[in-house]
């Protein structure tokens, strides 16, 4: 309690003078971010009635503003991506991260709408105070049911935390697409990994207009 | 048709793809990068999934039917069943099922777990009503999930080669045998009230695959059905054996 307590004034008397956005935390410990992060996103959905229903414009919007300041997503996207990352020119990889943005968008966009009541249960943190890669577990909490298990990889860069996996269930995300995007880079290489992606992204968006 | 007589139908199935599929394949198969890369995602999957042309066709199969058959019922059962009931099933099933779960607990060398979980049905039977509600966990006793496949986990078994089964979907060598151990020990299978058995064996099969429907879009958007399925299968029994604590490293 103290310690937290410590850390919200850290943040309070930090806060203002930092140079940065002001959803990125600096210096804050791991864990309050999640806690912070997921509690804020959570509220926002629960009070949002098109991000419910899975409004994908708005849920754009909504990821760029709240989600992607807290996430290293370029690291994210290289793991899943694997070896071909390296071989990749810079402009295929800005093309492979914009459509894996809206490959994720897409899929998890229906599962918004199962948001009610839920609340965001962090687990104590098991980590040293100078690691600079960390595990945060945490738990979203139903009224009835189980508690569903949400861990977090995060890494801290320029004294900033910033989340590079996610684990429903014990299911890591980058693990689930590593596999999938290697076959494409195998079969038909980057370039056919990065079509792939954006024909699903064209069908959709057309599938959405008409 | 109960459960278990689905299972021994399923068993027989599965027995005739495996001898198919060591006839068809022989270890390695696929193309592309070099097998004994640990970076090499491919190459890990390939150890996992020896069997993979075979289960492909098994999980072919098994999308078939569910858009025929199971997620239309699935679909069905969601809209018009009340919450309420579908609460009261949920409960019921949960609850059949805590006696077992301590069992497995006490095998895997945590006997707190299972006095907790014989707690729980002690509880939920009586000022639960038979179950229906879920007071226990409303005092702190929150339910496990334990079956014979992560117990034989647990002992050291190794999973061997992941294997799609008919209709149940993705599975082990490890998860197959323990699944039928959980079907052979499921107190709703010791019951001699045959229509009620099948019922709640229906219902539960329904149920659970109601419960997924939330998933589908997931399943929708993947490049690669299959491979998503699997390594998210593998994953989750894993975490499950570790009770969502696995070691970072293999």
């Amino acid at each position: 309690m103290v310690r937290r307590l410590l850390a919200l004034l850290t943040v309070a008397c930090i806060g203002p003078w930092a140079p940065l956005p002001a959803l990125a935390q600096p210096a804050g410990a791991p864990d309050e971010l999640i806690r912070t992060l997921s509690t804020d996103i959570l509220e926002r959905i629960k009070a949002d009635e098109a991000l419910k229903a899975g409004d994908i414009q708005k849920l754009s919007r909504f990821v760029d503003d709240v989600v992607m300041p807290n996430v290293n997503f370029e690291r994210m996207t290289s793991l899943a991506v694997g070896r071909g990352w390296r071989t990749a020119t810079p402009e295929q990889q800005k093309q492979l991260m914009t459509e894996f943005r809206s490959l994720l968008i897409r899929t998890y966009a229906g599962a918004l709408s199962a948001v009610k009541d839920q609340t965001v249960r962090v687990r104590p943190l098991r980590a040293a105070p100078d690691d600079t890669e960390v595990v945060v577990r945490s738990e979203i909490v139903q009224p009835r049911g189980e508690p569903i298990q949400l861990d977090y990889r995060l890494e801290k860069a320029n004294s900033a935390w910033r989340i590079y996996d996610l684990n429903v269930l014990g299911v890591w995300l980058v693990e689930t697409y590593r596999n999938q995007f290697a076959q494409e880079i195998n079969a038909r290489g980057i370039d056919g990994l990065i079509r792939s992606l954006a024909e699903r992204n064209r069908r959709f968006a057309q599938a959405a207009g008409s | 048709m109960s459960l278990v007589g689905v299972w021994r139908r399923a068993g027989l199935a599965l027995a005739v793809l495996l001898l198919a599929a060591c006839a068809a394949t022989g270890p390695g198969g696929g193309t592309g990068a070099d097998p004994d890369d640990p970076d090499d995602p491919l190459a890990v999957a390939r150890r996992a999934d020896p069997l993979e042309p075979v289960n492909r066709r098994v999980a072919a199969f098994n999308d078939a039917l569910d858009d025929v058959l199971v997620r239309p019922l699935a679909r069905t059962y969601d809209r018009y069943t009340p919450e309420v009931l579908r609460l009261i099933v949920n409960n019921v099933l949960s609850n059949l099922l805590d006696p077992y779960i301590a069992v497995n607990n006490l095998l895997q060398g945590k006997p707190a777990q299972a006095a907790s979980d014989v707690g729980r049905f002690l509880f939920n039977s009586t000022f639960g009503f038979f179950g229906f509600g879920d007071p226990a966990s409303d005092i702190g006793l929150v339910k496990n999930r334990e079956d014979f496949g992560q117990t034989l986990g647990v002992w050291g078994v190794p999973p061997g080669p992941y294997l799609v089964l008919p209709v149940f979907g993705p599975s082990n060598v490890r998860d197959t045998v323990g699944f039928g151990v959980d079907v052979w020990a499921a107190l709703v299978n010791r019951f001699e009230n045959v229509p009620l058995r099948n019922t709640l064996g229906g219902l539960q099969f329904v149920e659970q695959r109601a419960r997924l429907l939330p998933t589908q879009s997931l399943l929708e958007e993947a490049l690669d059905r299959y491979a998503l399925v699997r390594d998210s299968y593998l994953q989750r029994r894993r975490n499950l054996i570790f009770d969502g604590n696995p070691p970072e490293d293999d």
